[in-house]
């Protein structure tokens, strides 16, 4: 297996590159996406209930599943990839993001609005700040659910390791198959690990200081 | 301010008159008012305290004059403005708002944390930093050590110490407070409430504070306002006639039973005769200062640090112990102002089981000791006169 690998190292690198890409860019793009969702229902109950309804149920959803539906109207390619991938990274951020908001203490938000600050200023230098750890969190397990998730999106033929896995996976007895599924599978669990210990680190410098365990 | 006007208790005012007219919060499907039609006048520099049951409005009541709670009906007056069309986010920045344990930001340090009004008002920098130093000082927390502290470094009484300091930042002409100090232990609650008595003769507020604790409003409160369900006005007088002449029986329940016990509440230390005491400084030469007591009659002495301010009081048999005074400051040391009233002064007692308490004047300089005799001598008076 080491052979196979040192042979293909620049392929490997290459698809790992994208996968990575593919995973950071969804995640940023969910993220997005997933706050500025929660921002819009989490001070009212029932938004709030609906919001996580739709992140336990849609996580439910098979990935490969979402994918075949995809393919309908997107055809083969890199956009059903980046959907599907983008949608199952937002649903980790889009609770924790309501429940962290949510879990703001009233009083502090009572006492920022009583100073004087507007409802837009109190969101970004309160509440937000002060959700961070548990948004991150979700980040967190978004990153890592992804990661694998990216892998499946290599069957509309996206780009990333997932090629490794599917070929070896369709060829399996034939030459080097296993040795493809492996080195697939094998690089989505490091690149996960590097990119978790990178959020870890990311963690400890965007927590402000006074609310850091 | 060119012209500063004095009140009716005589100190100087920075703060604005308040009027109400027929201020009202209906909330949609409650058929009783939480606020109805409330008019009331707060005299410019005065501190008016708000007590009455809970959910009887008078929090509604101090929400709407910072307008956290839109009124349905009736004006608001700061000043002469009608503040009821006002811009609410521009109007409470010129509205200072303390709440139950000071609502610090947990993620900004004390000096974020107090600078917040000035910077949305666009202060520069320096100046800033100037009002933030000023203001911790202020409220008696060293600059150059609490500055850069976090919220939870600080005890309960220190943040919300920060939480005033923060309210009074941009200098604003009236102070709205929402049970300031209910969330924190009663020896503490005294000495914050000492404080706020100390700046308030500095500043010359307007101060409006909510609070279900009588005590706390007859000794901070200029006038008292005593509400019933619907923040119906039941009586609003000085603390004096409220005490002496209840409006209703409503009033004499809420005041409680043992109206000469009450008058303890009324009576301030600095009304009673104050004991001199032998104090020493730091660093002296321990036999003199044990000399000197002995000559006084005194069986202990008030040590004092480079300030003036008491830090402990040992025995002249301690004393006697050392060569030089030591300085060690005594964390369970019994004090009270001046403002303070005898119950603060008694309840600091028998907190540490002491026979006195030290008091200090401003700037929390020595005045003398109160004794425990002192206070019952007072009480016997106040019984007399009731009495007789």
């Amino acid at each position: 297996m080491w052979d196979y690998v040192v042979d293909r190292r620049g392929q490997i690198a290459y698809q790992a590159l994208q996968h990575v890409s593919l995973v950071v860019q969804c995640v940023l793009l969910g993220t997005v996406i997933a706050m500025a969702v929660a921002m819009a229902v989490y001070r009212s109950p029932r938004a709030t209930a609906l919001a996580n309804g739709v992140s336990a149920v849609g996580l439910t959803i098979p990935a490969f599943a979402l994918l075949g539906i995809l393919l309908a109207p997107f055809g083969f390619g890199i956009t059903p990839a980046v959907i599907a991938v983008t949608f199952y990274a937002a649903l980790p951020v889009l609770r924790n993001a309501v429940v962290g908001l949510a879990g703001v203490d009233r009083s502090l938000v009572e006492s920022a609005r009583g100073m004087g600050m507007s409802r837009p200023a109190t969101l970004l230098r309160v509440e937000i700040p002060l959700a961070w750890p548990v948004i991150l969190a979700g980040v967190r397990t978004s990153t890592q659910m992804v990661m694998g998730i990216a892998a499946i999106a290599a069957y509309v033929l996206g780009p990333g390791l997932g090629g490794f896995i599917f070929t070896g996976l369709s060829r399996l007895g034939g030459a080097n198959a296993l040795n493809s599924a492996l080195t697939g599978t094998i690089a989505v669990v490091l690149l996960a690990l590097v990119l978790d210990l990178l959020l870890v680190l990311a963690g400890r410098l965007t927590t402000p200081r006074g609310i850091r365990v | 301010m060119s012209d500063s006007p004095t009140t009716s208790v005589g100190r100087r005012a920075s703060g604005l008159p308040i009027r109400l007219e027929g201020v009202t919060k209906r909330y949609p499907g409650q058929d009783r008012p939480a606020v109805d039609a409330v008019s009331l006048e707060i005299p410019a520099g005065q501190t008016v305290m708000f007590v009455g049951p809970s959910g009887c409005g008078k929090t509604t009541l101090l929400k709407m004059l910072n307008r956290l709670i839109e009124p349905t009906g009736g004006k608001i007056f700061l000043g002469d403005e009608d503040v009821t069309s006002q811009d609410p986010d521009r109007l409470r920045r010129r509205i200072g708002y303390v709440i139950q344990a000071g609502g610090l930001f947990p993620h900004m340090t004390v000096a974020a944390n107090v600078a917040l009004v000035p910077r949305m008002l666009g202060w520069d920098k320096r100046r800033v930093a100037d009002r933030t130093e000023e203001l911790l000082d202020l409220v008696g927390l060293d600059p150059a050590t609490y500055r850069d502290r976090y919220p939870r470094a600080l005890s309960g009484g220190q943040q919300q110490r920060v939480g005033v300091a923060r309210a009074l930042a941009a200098d604003p002409p009236v102070l709205l407070m929402d049970e300031p100090f209910g969330a924190v232990d009663p020896i503490t609650r005294v000495r914050l409430q000492d404080e706020l008595l100390r700046i308030q003769d500095e500043l010359g507020k307007t101060i409006v504070c909510v609070t279900h604790d009588f005590d706390e409003a007859v000794k901070l409160g200029d006038r008292i306002v005593v509400f019933d369900v619907g923040a119906r006005v039941v009586q609003y007088d000085t603390p004096e006639a409220i005490l002496a002449d209840p409006a209703e029986d409503y009033v004499a329940d809420f005041v409680g039973a043992g109206a000469t016990l009450k008058q303890l509440t009324l009576t301030r230390v600095e009304d009673v005769e104050l004991r001199p005491v032998t104090t020493a400084t730091v660093g002296a030469d321990s036999a003199a200062v044990v000399a000197a007591a002995r000559a006084a009659g005194d069986d202990f002495v008030v040590v004092l640090d480079g300030r003036g301010r008491p830090i402990s009081w040992p025995t002249v048999a301690e004393l006697s112990r050392t060569t030089t005074v030591p300085a060690t400051v005594d964390q369970r040391l019994p004090v009270v102002g001046l403002r303070s009233t005898l119950n603060d002064a008694l309840d600091t007692m028998l907190a540490a089981s002491q026979g006195g308490v030290v008091v200090t004047g401003r700037r929390g300089g020595l005045s003398g000791v109160l004794t425990v005799e002192s206070v019952m001598a007072a009480i016997q008076r106040t019984r007399a006169a009731v009495g007789g």
